[in-house]
């Protein structure tokens, strides 16, 4: 026991010893949380929209003006002729193009059919998707308006048309704010990317410095040592996670629906896996450069990508499904996403919290046990 | 003449410790082909496949045609067909369908009448912009149907012929089956580039300090510039190798080819991997230890380079404030010359000015970290 707080003493002597880290460690997670939170936005507006309007009658204002009072577009550009639009888009002034041929009011009119064309810029993922979509709902609608415009006049014949409309209620965040979806993202990728680089050099510093052997000679067990490496960083862990929950409650207004006891519980079972998987690394690695190394690549990497902090884990590969089961990242989302948003509790997010415990406890075993292997 | 005969034993040696330590090696080739891999075929936005559940009250012939005509269509699955309202919560709250269809009872009857009839849509909105679709799609499921069941009252009273008054196509240039991959690769080679340029360009020249060995390479006749020159060449020619991998890759699998010139992408690559040099050397002339150098760089790479470039997130849609930051990361400029070039196959006249920003904003770094260097002795 004594020996642990020995080692907890020396690490908390050498933290202090490079203040440059100090900023690393608390306000740079903050800093970036503050801005990516305000980034990671995936409510698309303000699409910029060319607007190639060739016949200029009554309809096609009407048309666009839907366009432009949805909210989704911006008139960016408005182009006389098709190479105009070419030209547009190429230079990327605009995402979106519309064209409206000419006589389209008047073969309306006539009830011939017409086209409408819509142009999008594919070189741009969310964008692409969304502007499809919001310009077939605004033109869908059109349609509808005007097929109904034309049943009115068959009305007086004494028809009773049938219709169907939805009721849409939606739950968990009402008002579809992508913030409070990504908001406790940020923090997670944040906190799990912090706390597996700061252990991932705690013990290849003193292989690669030459103190190892030091410690070596002395009586202190394998697990003492870890536990002594571990506990100032469960400490740093800890006062980032609390600063974090404060920016995401009370500066972005992420509200938490669920307990705060098991909230503070997951996140705590959460920074055990992320520091022993930078242990884990630090016992395999032989000098700094290769355990940031391979923190980065194959730990960190992985983690952002397939965790489903930002790309939904349903539309992966099934081989590559089952593969993100092994990251830890995965689990503590569903669950802070759970409390954050949903509310829901332990019945609903037991499995998830035992399964991050169990890969927690695993992983900082197997540093152990690999660690004792190298004194011998 | 002196000078390269100089530089040469640096950069072998530079060369000597890349090969020596395999991991670093494998990491720096293999890594961004693993990536390229995983975001041709694993990570997209596309909302397909919504898992939902279905409650019918009604169970008639047509509140069962509604239904089917939701999973008859590539974007909802029916996984779960209730037989109590109470399991709706349940559902939706561990997350096991994003979306619960209620038909109520009299929803046949309505429709037979010729009156309005209504269907309840429960959607997840945790993930807003997933819900967002869902909610489109949704709606224009229920849109169609209502269009289908009133065109099939007034071809039953004769008013054949009715057709939609207007067809609209939306095309999709410079990517007509939206691929992912093909939208991604730029973004890509922009966000592996900076990263393994930076990192490997800062730990290199702070080792060497930590070490002590940097003092041996002062007091050898290498000249300060010769000794940067050096030790950056080689991690600009692997990242180079690393750029056209990714290329290769990106045609061999996903057939994806380089539209514009080859010599403008080429140009770009050279000038954006000079700003990362930069970003490195600066990182280097600030940290004394591989560790804050480390933890520095993925700060001022990783994230920014993947969220705040328009890799991912539109740079549009950020609060006027936060773009402002958006302007001091080199990737934003790279990606719009890239995107130019690889998908549009346009010309400089596209992306002159992000090409000008780049130039300045790697001369300023090197000139920023030089001088540092040079009053500090390295």
């Amino acid at each position: 026991m004594k020996a642990i707080i020995h080692i907890i003493r020396k690490e908390f002597i050498q933290l202090r010893r490079d203040p440059r880290m100090f900023p690393i460690i608390f306000i740079a997670p903050l800093v970036q949380l503050l801005i990516l939170g305000y980034a990671v936005n995936l409510d698309i507006r303000n699409i910029s929209l060319a607007v190639c309007d060739q016949d200029n009658s009554r309809q096609s204002r009407e048309l666009l003006s839907q366009f432009t009072n949805s909210g989704y577009f911006q008139i960016a550009a408005r182009p006389q002729t098709i190479n105009q639009v070419d030209r547009a888009m190429d230079h990327g002034r605009a995402s979106m193009a519309i064209v409206i041929p000419e006589k389209f009011g008047s073969k309306l009119n006539a009830r011939k059919p017409v086209q409408v064309q819509v142009i999008v810029d594919g070189s741009e993922a969310l964008q692409t998707s969304a502007g499809i979509q919001y310009a077939s709902i605004i033109l869908n609608r059109y349609i509808q308006n005007l097929a109904l415009q034309r049943l009115e006049q068959v009305k007086g014949l004494g028809l009773k048309l049938p219709q169907l409309n939805a009721e849409l209620r939606i739950w968990y965040n009402p008002d579809l704010k992508s913030r409070n979806f990504m908001v406790p993202g940020v923090l997670a990728t944040l906190l799990m990317i912090l706390t597996t680089l700061l252990t991932s050099l705690a013990i290849v510093k003193e292989k690669e410095v030459g103190t190892m052997e030091q410690l070596m000679v002395t009586p202190i067990r394998p697990y003492a040592l870890i536990i002594g490496k571990l506990a100032p960083f469960v400490l740093i862990g800890t006062i980032d996670v609390i600063l974090a929950m404060l920016v995401a409650v009370y500066w972005f207004k992420v509200p938490i629906q669920g307990s705060l006891l098991l909230l503070s519980l997951v996140c705590l079972v959460f920074l055990m896996t992320t520091l022993g998987l930078g242990l884990f690394i630090s016992t395999i690695s032989r000098t700094q450069q290769q355990a940031m190394m391979t923190a980065a690549f194959f730990v960190i990497m992985p983690m952002i990508y397939l965790s489903g902090f930002a790309f939904p884990i349903e539309n992966m590969p099934k081989l590559i499904q089952y593969f993100t089961y092994l990251l830890p990242l995965r689990y503590f989302i569903i669950i802070i996403r759970g409390l954050f948003l949903k509310g829901v509790g332990w019945h609903e997010l037991g499995t998830q919290v035992l399964t991050l415990a169990i890969f927690g406890a695993a992983i900082l075993t197997v540093s152990i046990i690999r660690f004792r292997k190298k004194i011998g | 003449m002196k000078m390269l005969r100089r530089l040469k034993p640096i950069i072998k040696k530079e060369f000597r410790q890349v090969f020596r330590d395999l991991r670093t090696l494998v990491v720096l080739v293999f890594m961004p082909i693993f990536l390229l891999i995983l975001f041709g075929y694993a990570l997209n936005f596309d909302v397909r496949h919504i898992k939902m559940a279905a409650y019918d009250e009604d169970k008639s012939a047509a509140s069962r045609e509604f239904i089917s005509s939701f999973f008859h269509s590539e974007y909802f699955d029916l996984k779960y067909y209730l037989t109590s309202k109470s399991q709706v919560n349940e559902l939706l709250d561990e997350g096991k369908v994003s979306m619960v269809l209620l038909v109520p009872h009299d929803f046949s009857r309505k429709i037979l009448r010729g009156e309005k009839a209504s269907v309840q849509l429960l959607i997840d909105g945790s993930n807003a912009n997933q819900a967002a679709t869902v909610v489109g799609y949704a709606t224009g499921m229920v849109q169609s149907y209502s269009l289908k069941v009133i065109t099939e009252v007034l071809m039953r009273r004769g008013a054949s012929n009715f057709a939609l008054p207007v067809d609209f196509r939306p095309r999709i240039w410079y990517n007509p089956e939206l691929q992912s991959a093909r939208f991604l690769i730029p973004g890509l080679i922009a966000f592996i580039l900076m990263l393994s340029c930076v990192i490997s360009t800062s730990l290199s020249v702070v080792r060497e300090k930590e070490r002590g060995t940097m003092e041996q390479l002062i007091v050898s006749p290498v000249k300060p510039l010769e000794l940067i020159l050096g030790k950056t060449i080689p991690y600009m020619l692997i990242s180079l190798v690393t750029a056209y991998l990714i290329l290769l890759i990106g045609w061999l699998l996903f057939d994806i080819s380089v539209k514009g010139s080859q010599l403008q992408l080429f140009i770009i690559t050279i000038l954006y991997l000079f700003v990362a040099l930069g970003v490195g050397l600066f990182i280097s002339a600030i940290a004394n230890t591989q560790q804050l150098a480390f933890q520095l760089s993925l700060l001022l790479t990783m994230l920014p380079t993947m969220l705040l470039s328009g890799f991912v997130f539109p740079i549009k849609n950020m609060p006027a404030a936060i773009q402002i930051f958006t302007y001091i990361i080199p990737a934003r400029y790279f990606l719009v010359a890239l995107r130019s070039i690889i998908l549009k196959g346009v010309g400089w006249s596209a992306f002159w000015p992000e090409l000008l920003y780049l130039l300045i904003f790697g001369v300023l770094l090197v000139a920023l970290s030089w001088s540092r260097m040079r009053k500090k002795r390295l």
